[in-house]
């Protein structure tokens, strides 16, 4: 525990010097004060004002730049370590490789967690300030939305970096699958569901096994549940599962998934060569 | 203290290693020889646990490195070929070693001190910011901070100058005793005054082992 605690904070440290890390927290702080900026907060659309409709389009663009953040930059811990010889030389000291992989994944989490939550507390703390109403209920379900969003594309990251032996190959198939997932929120859902060629329901299921798409529906799910404002394979999903379990099962599904991903990867890694 | 018996490691068709078998003990100070790719890396890496035999074993004092790696690794200083990028600062880099192997920073500091490396003055340093003489040294003096009782230099003293090669030598002489210390290298006049064994590899095998 001393070991994975240790590498996690190295790992944490390393992050938070890297320029990497400086973009991706100004990317979101960015967003959140952009949107302020525009005043968004003070426009209507839809029926979404004031601090619900900020969080909503700053969950909406996060739901497209998180899991490729994500991707990018933990795709290569693994690979990249191994790729220039790092790996190499800090496995030679005696730290297990669980307490290695493990750790690494904790620091990681942190690292790619914590902006993307600080920005919305950001936004809840201007906004009290400037007597919005808060809406915690909504404020809440993103924090475990972005939570179970983390740990699902972080489990992927770190599969892809136990398995692919070069960091360029791990950049490779980890863009591939953003592009993949992000493909099946609703536009190619659509099309398919427009060709009558598949089943209804093998398209819900698609839909309930893709992360991001789970991430869009349960974030506009406590919202009215409107045909034009959700698209078809969300208003499908909500019409047919109630709204609680839908957020039970969107926050339940991808962190285990995350896990399932991350043990599969650990399971690779100790058992594949190291170098 | 290093037991290797039938060793056969490949990498797709190609063979790395092929039925190796050697022992390494106490006192032993050994050159390990032979040309590129002839198997010398992927024994060295097989003896820390990092590759999992396609057949044979390893046993470095009676336990196997993959299975038993964190009790195997407490007594193997490695110094790699190239220092690797290491991203961590110097202080963050010896308390990893600190924390990991329970080595002590004065220790290291000392041989630092050994090396001519000023290891204060580059403590907020990133390692890969350092020169490749300096990465080296401190490579060097950590694995010497470690006392363990076997030590592996993989062409150590590629980046050294003559002044941080005679000090390495001098350094190991004085803490070669009751420990098996492996040197990969392609010239044997480099560690000749440190060496009493020598063995040749070639495509995977081990075609000479001679005491010196």
């Amino acid at each position: 525990m001393k070991n994975l605690m240790l590498i996690a904070y190295l790992d944490l440290k390393e992050s938070l010097r890297a320029k990497w890390f400086l973009i991706y927290s100004l990317v979101f702080g960015g967003l959140i004060a952009l949107f302020f900026i525009a005043g968004i907060t003070e426009s209507q659309v839809m029926g979404f004002s004031g601090l619900s409709r900020l969080l909503l389009m700053y969950i909406q663009v996060t739901i497209v730049i998180l899991p490729i953040f994500i991707l990018i930059t933990t795709v290569r811990s693994i690979s990249g370590d191994r790729d220039n010889h790092t790996l190499e030389y800090m496995l030679s000291f005696p730290i297990s490789l669980s307490q290695y992989y493990w750790g690494k994944i904790s620091g990681r989490f942190i690292t790619v967690f914590l902006p993307v939550f600080l920005a919305m507390v950001a936004a809840i703390l201007y906004g009290a300030i400037k007597g919005a109403e808060i809406p915690w209920s909504i404020f809440l379900l993103y924090v475990g939305l972005l939570f179970a969003m983390t740990s699902s594309f972080l489990g992927i990251a770190f599969l892809i970096s136990s398995i692919v032996r070069s960091s360029e190959m791990a950049l490779g198939i980890a863009f591939f699958i953003w592009i993949f997932l992000l493909a099946f929120i609703d536009i190619a859902l659509i099309s398919i569901m427009m060709q009558n060629r598949v089943n209804d329901g093998v398209i819900i299921s698609i839909a309930l096994a893709n992360p991001m798409e789970i991430f869009r529906v349960a974030a506009i799910s406590l919202f009215d549940p409107e045909l034009t404002v959700m698209g078809p394979v969300a208003f499908y999903i909500l019409d047919a599962m109630s709204q609680l379990t839908f957020v039970i099962f969107s926050i339940l599904y991808p962190t285990l998934l995350g896990l399932l991903f991350a043990i599969l990867g650990y399971n690779v890694f100790r058992k594949k060569d190291l170098v | 203290m290093i037991e290797i018996k039938n060793l056969t490691k490949k990498f797709g068709k190609a063979i790395s290693l092929n039925n190796v078998s050697v022992s390494f003990n106490k006192n032993d100070h050994i050159a390990l020889m032979g040309a590129n790719g002839a198997g010398k890396t992927t024994l060295i890496r097989s003896i820390l646990g990092y590759y999992h035999a396609n057949s044979g074993q390893v046993l470095i004092n009676g336990l196997d490195p993959i299975k038993n790696r964190i009790d195997v690794l407490k007594d193997i200083s490695f110094v790699p070929q190239l220092p690797p990028p290491i991203s961590l600062n110097l202080d963050d880099l010896l308390g990893y070693i600190e924390k990991s192997s329970g080595v002590k920073r004065e220790d290291i500091f000392y041989y630092t001190k050994e090396m001519e490396l000023d290891l204060q003055g580059n403590l907020n340093k990133s390692f890969f910011k350092l020169s490749g003489g300096m990465k080296q040294k401190l490579l060097i003096a950590i694995s010497l901070a470690k006392r363990s009782g076997v030590m592996i230099y993989d062409e150590p003293t590629a980046n050294l100058d003559p002044k941080a090669r005679d000090n390495f030598y001098r350094l190991l002489k004085q803490n070669g005793d009751e420990k098996v210390m492996l040197f990969v290298t392609h010239r044997l006049d480099e560690v000749k005054d440190l060496v009493n064994r020598q063995i040749y590899m070639d495509l995977g095998e081990i075609v000479s082992d001679e005491k010196i």
